[in-house]
């Protein structure tokens, strides 16, 4: 054999980064060997299901348990007169305010917790529910976040009506809760005074739902005996959540045991701290036997974390060659009834002043201003960090509005704007430091692959055909993402910094179990990290056990949301592994009686530069290291752990087409072809970011085009189950077609940045670029989505277009 | 969601099944392929004390052909209906239509009696028995009566089939050598009931249409049938005009709901839009 194919032979079977290794994990979930939180039984365990208020605004008069608890199997009924004692009817949020765990007095959404009944079996537990009798006081509701602070709306949060601030700077209105602003106003003011092009659209990002396959639930396990509280909950962020409980319970945080277990989707959803878990907990401390509760998909949809509703206004000011000269975003943010938002403490609008996207723009400023309404609580969640959908939803739209107002292409309006390759590290107007990047060669790239041209050229000849019964769009998306947070001088929950931890542990014959702060939901951890510490350490993939969401195991971390696993844990896990191959190779230096310096690395061993014969494997250093056989007081074990504080967030990105084809007659709207060409920085494995990539443009159609949590005047939901909520089947996807370009990640152990979002953020404005640009020659240069068909044959049918 | 305690029977026959009825009485339900009946347990906004499984009863399976008359069992299944070598080749239409009922899962359970007895407007199977000109045999205590589809839909989950009667069988007469036939259906994604769906038969004499049927799904609190679509079109040449007019005139009687589909202006465009598209369709395959 020859040297080369030696290496490589010795390579592949490391199976580490850049390889396509199937994932770890699918052995057990395509056998059905999954264990998620609706799988666990206990002996004597009780289930609880919640009552649910019909209303969105109403007062509680009176609630009468008498029927429910004669119910067979009902074991009792639990309101907020029952928690009050705990101190547990109100919780406090992450967003600075109080969020009620059982509803106190009033409820303030539809479907808003009022009681927990818990039964012997889930059936009776139901019963319980249709029997619990709640007399309640309509209350006129707020629906439209437009009427929250009109003078005389009604007062929602009668509780806090007092409070001047929610933490988050002084309130103007009882339904108003922070008003947050960033840049420079007046100088963002001066340059839209001074150019010769402006344009304005208002630009929705309508309330929509994650809809995780799996909803929520936990079993909560209280054992009086010891005073232990084990909780199995669908989480993404199982330390903090520990955290959070300690802080709520008064539970000594190490008597508390929190368990991920599999995961069924989170994409935000499973962050929130959600009142079912609280009163789950409090049953099973009050009964000491464990209680499980588990939603149903409405209780999901109606009441968990949603995402968006952020109502924007877009503009921008340029020269007359379309170079922007000033940028002024708004949005009026849709809270629902609590502030529950989660978010580092120091951005309550998340990472919302990102939305100078993959632009050069000076003179910039922007404003959220946040408001309660009679709808659940929540905002962030949905496959993007903090609000970040928004931001870059808004500029991508807003170059194609400016393209069509200096009447360049919409290609070009991007070349003219971006950041040039040599400016980064780049800041921007509003501070933030991006990374690295290179998008006048990655948008080239596209528009080469798809060739651009000539789809202009057919679109031109559509459009001149009046006969032509379809549309033709073309919608370009050349997006910057913000993700791993974060640094913990400017990240933290709850006065916790966002850092996040490695664990490894090296056993005698090479074996790995490393065990990690973040939680996988689907992600593809136990491959992904099993790689890296693969290539760092020289030792196969296939015997690296990786191990996530049981605080008694791992070490403490943020867990798993914003893209920031790999940006974050990846790279503590990079960082553990290179502790471990230092002292491996101390070892090594001891064995071959060479100096340190002697020794080079090569895939799997430590070999003495100039004399290749002389080597130790990682796989012998792994035995020697559990000997006395050891350099003069070196303790045994090749154990480490690392906690890894970002010097700075990753920014991926990407350049996305669109091409669609829409039926004038109908509406209906339909992808011919999506390019997405992602650059991700260092790629450790490309399938599962070909994957994630898939998955990521998949919700982002499902956004774009149907989905929408539809209410009516008096705040009832009109859309909250299946039938109606759209998630895309195998039918309705398109087929996706990806590319790449690497340009690591200077700051990063391994050059990574992070996957998962981009997709999504980057997504979603391409659908709609090319939705709005197949009617951009009739001079429409904006609508909302979704592009559901009945929407857009509603501007087919304005424009006359679907006459026969 | 869990439904509320029910009593579960499962006969063997229909003379069983009909006895067991009229012991039960009103608070009795015929549990079919359940993917209507079910879902509106689980909401408990239908609460029956006694579910009736008509899936054990051998004798309403199965497709054949008697005479000029083809007989469908009525719990006969959707896949079943769809993997039927006697439908593809007589009565492609019901193949057609079967295929766009809800997913594959879906159509392993739902069954063509179960579609037909909700009496609910937005099931596909009304439409297409409409345009076929069925029949449906209703067995009841007295024995069999049977009805023509055109007329047998009252209203909103309302029909002649009586508290103790079980729809048996349907029967299709045989459509005529060479006619066309279409269901055209737009529907938000997989699953989905209809915004709007037509169904066509139609029979052509040289280039003149000599017969159409056309039954509209979704469009009104019943089936409706475009009779006034239907006169206009005999003796007519397809083309731009008379398919707009058919669809002008199909669009005329149409009364739909608005819902998360969309309003009653949308829906009833795209009744007209479905009619075309399927008059336009027939056309394509009949042969005169």
């Amino acid at each position: 054999m020859s040297q080369t194919a030696e290496l490589k032979e010795r390579e592949q079977k490391l199976q580490g980064m850049g390889t396509s290794l199937l994932r770890k994990e699918d052995a057990r979930f395509i056998r059905g060997q999954g264990s998620y939180v609706a799988d666990i039984k206990m002996p004597g365990m009780l289930f609880g299901a919640i009552v649910r208020s019909p209303y969105a605004h109403a007062r509680i008069k009176g609630i009468d348990k008498a029927k429910a608890l004669a119910c067979p199997g009902v074991v009792a009924v639990l309101t907020a007169a029952d928690l009050k004692p705990v101190k547990l009817d109100w919780m406090p949020t992450v967003g600075g305010d109080v969020q009620a765990v059982l509803a106190d007095q009033k409820v303030h959404f539809q479907y808003q917790d009022v009681a927990m009944v818990l039964a012997t079996d889930r059936a009776a537990a139901y019963d319980g529910v249709a029997l619990v009798e709640v007399d309640y006081e309509e209350l006129p509701a707020i629906v439209d976040p437009k009427k929250a602070l009109l003078k005389d709306a009604p007062v929602l949060r009668e509780d806090i009506v007092d409070k001047k601030d929610l933490t988050h700077g002084p309130r103007t209105h009882p339904n108003h809760i922070f008003t947050w602003e960033a840049g420079d106003k007046a100088a963002a003011d001066a340059a839209f005074k001074n150019a010769p092009i402006t344009v304005r659209e208002e630009i929705l990002n309508p309330r929509v739902h994650p809809c995780p396959l799996e909803t929520c639930g936990c079993v909560a396990s209280f054992n009086k005996a010891t005073g232990y509280l084990t909780l199995y909950v669908t989480t993404q962020i199982p330390h903090l959540f520990r955290t959070v409980l300690a802080m709520l319970s008064g539970i000594a945080e190490s008597k508390i045991r929190v368990v991920g277990g599999d995961i069924g989707g989170g994409f935000g959803n499973k962050v929130p701290v959600y009142p079912g878990y609280v009163v789950a907990t409090v049953a099973s401390i009050v009964t000491g036997v464990p209680v499980k509760w588990i939603e149903s998909r409405i209780d999901n949809i109606s009441t968990t974390g949603f995402a968006r509703d952020y109502h924007g206004v877009g503009e921008l000011a340029a020269d007359k060659d379309g170079r922007i000269k000033g940028l002024r975003f708004t949005a009026l943010a849709d809270h629902g009834a609590f502030n529950s938002h989660v978010s580092a403490t120091k951005f309550p609008a998340g990472l919302f002043s990102i939305c100078t996207g993959s632009y050069a723009i000076p003179n910039t400023y922007c404003r959220v201003d946040a408001v309660f309404t009679n709808k659940a609580p929540g905002g962030v969640a949905y496959r993007c960090s903090l609000r970040v959908t928004e931001a870059i939803y808004l500029i991508e739209r807003m170059m194609d509005v400016l393209a069509q107002k200096v009447g360049v292409d919409k290609a070009e309006i991007r070349r003219r704007n971006f950041v040039k390759a040599e400016q980064f590290p780049y800041t921007t107007g509003f501070g933030w430091t991006l990374d690295s990047g290179n998008y006048h060669a990655a948008l080239d790239k596209v528009l080469k692959a798809v060739d651009y041209e000539g789809l202009r050229r057919e679109q031109a000849a559509k459009r001149a055909d009046p006969k032509s019964p379809t549309l033709m769009g073309i919608g370009i998306s050349t997006f910057t993402e913000i993700v791993g947070a974060g640094p913990t001088k400017v990240c933290d929950i709850l006065g916790v910094g966002l850092f996040d931890s490695c664990e490894i542990r090296v056993h005698p014959t090479g074996g790995v179990i490393a065990r990690l702060g973040t939680m996988t939901q689907g992600q593809g951890h136990s491959t992904t990290y099993a790689q890296i510490i693969a290539t760092e350490l020289g030792l196969p993939a296939s015997d690296i056990v990786v191990e996530e969401g049981d605080t008694d195991k791992a070490p403490y971390g943020a867990g798993t949301w914003g893209s920031r696993s790999t940006p974050v844990s990846g790279a503590a896990t990079a960082v553990a592994a290179r502790k471990i191959k230092d002292k491996a190779k101390k070892i090594a230096a001891h064995l071959l009686e060479v100096a340190e310096g002697d020794l080079e690395w090569e895939i799997d061993r430590f070999k003495v530069k100039g004399n290749p014969s002389q080597f130790k494997t990682m796989k012998e250093l792994c035995l020697v290291s559990h000997t006395g056989n050891l350099p003069a007081g070196m303790e045994q074990g090749l154990n480490a752990v690392a906690y890894y504080d970002p010097p700075n967030l990753t920014f991926p990105f990407g350049a996305y087409l669109c091409v669609v084809d829409i039926d004038k007659f109908t509406g209906e709207v339909k992808v011919r072809r999506f390019y997405a060409l992602d650059d991700c920085g260092t790629r450790i494995n490309p399938m599962i970011i070909d994957g994630q990539v898939h998955g990521g443009l998949t919700e982002a159609f499902a956004v774009a085009m149907g989905q929408q949590l539809p209410f009516d005047e008096s705040g009832n939901h009109l859309g909250n189950s299946l039938m109606d909520y759209f998630l895309p089947t195998a039918v309705e996807t398109p087929a996706w077609e990806t590319d790449h370009t690497v340009t690591p990640c200077p700051h990063h152990p391994l050059g990574a940045k992070g996957v998962a979002e981009s997709p999504h953020v980057g997504g979603i404005p391409c659908f709609s670029n090319a939705v709005i640009d197949a009617f951009a020659h009739l001079g429409v240069t904006h609508m909302d989505m979704p592009h559901s068909a009945y929407r857009v044959w509603q501007k087919c049918n304005a424009l006359g277009l679907n006459k026969r | 969601m869990i439904p509320a305690a029910f009593d579960y029977h499962a006969p063997r026959s229909v003379a069983d099944a009909i006895k067991l009825l009229g012991q039960l009485g009103p608070e009795a339900k015929l549990l079919a392929g359940g993917h209507s009946l079910l879902p509106m347990m689980k909401l408990r906004f239908a609460q029956p004390a006694h579910l009736v499984d008509l899936g054990r009863i051998a004798e309403l399976r199965g497709i054949s052909q008697v005479g000029n008359e083809i007989r469908i069992g009525a719990m006969t299944t959707e896949h079943e209906l769809l993997s039927s070598k006697l439908l593809a080749e007589k009565a492609p239409l019901l193949v057609e239509g079967a295929g766009w009922i809800a997913d594959p899962q879906v159509r392993y359970k739902g069954t063509i009696g179960g579609d037909i007895s909700h009496g609910d407007p937005a099931n596909d199977h009304p439409a297409l028995m409409i345009a076929l000109d069925a029949s449906f045999v209703l067995t009841g205590p007295k024995g069999e009566r049977v009805v023509k589809a055109d007329g047998y839909f009252l209203g909103l989950y309302s029909t002649q089939l009586a508290a103790d009667e079980i729809l048996t069988q349907i029967r299709i007469p045989v459509p005529a050598a060479g006619s066309g036939w279409s269901y055209q259906k737009l529907k938000r994604k997989t699953g989905d009931f209809a915004t709007a769906a037509t169904a066509v038969m139609l029979q052509m004499k040289g280039k003149s249409v000599a017969k159409a049927a056309i039954g509209l799904t979704n469009a009104g609190p019943t089936v409706l049938k475009a009779r006034e679509a239907e006169a206009y079109l005999a003796g007519k040449e397809i083309n731009d005009a008379s398919l707009n007019e058919a669809a002008r005139l199909a669009m005329k009687i149409c009364n739909p709901t608005p819902d998360q589909r969309g309003d009653a202006d949308y829906k009833r465009a795209m009744c007209g839009e479905m009619t075309r598209r399927a008059l336009q369709a027939a056309h394509a395959r009949a042969k005169a």
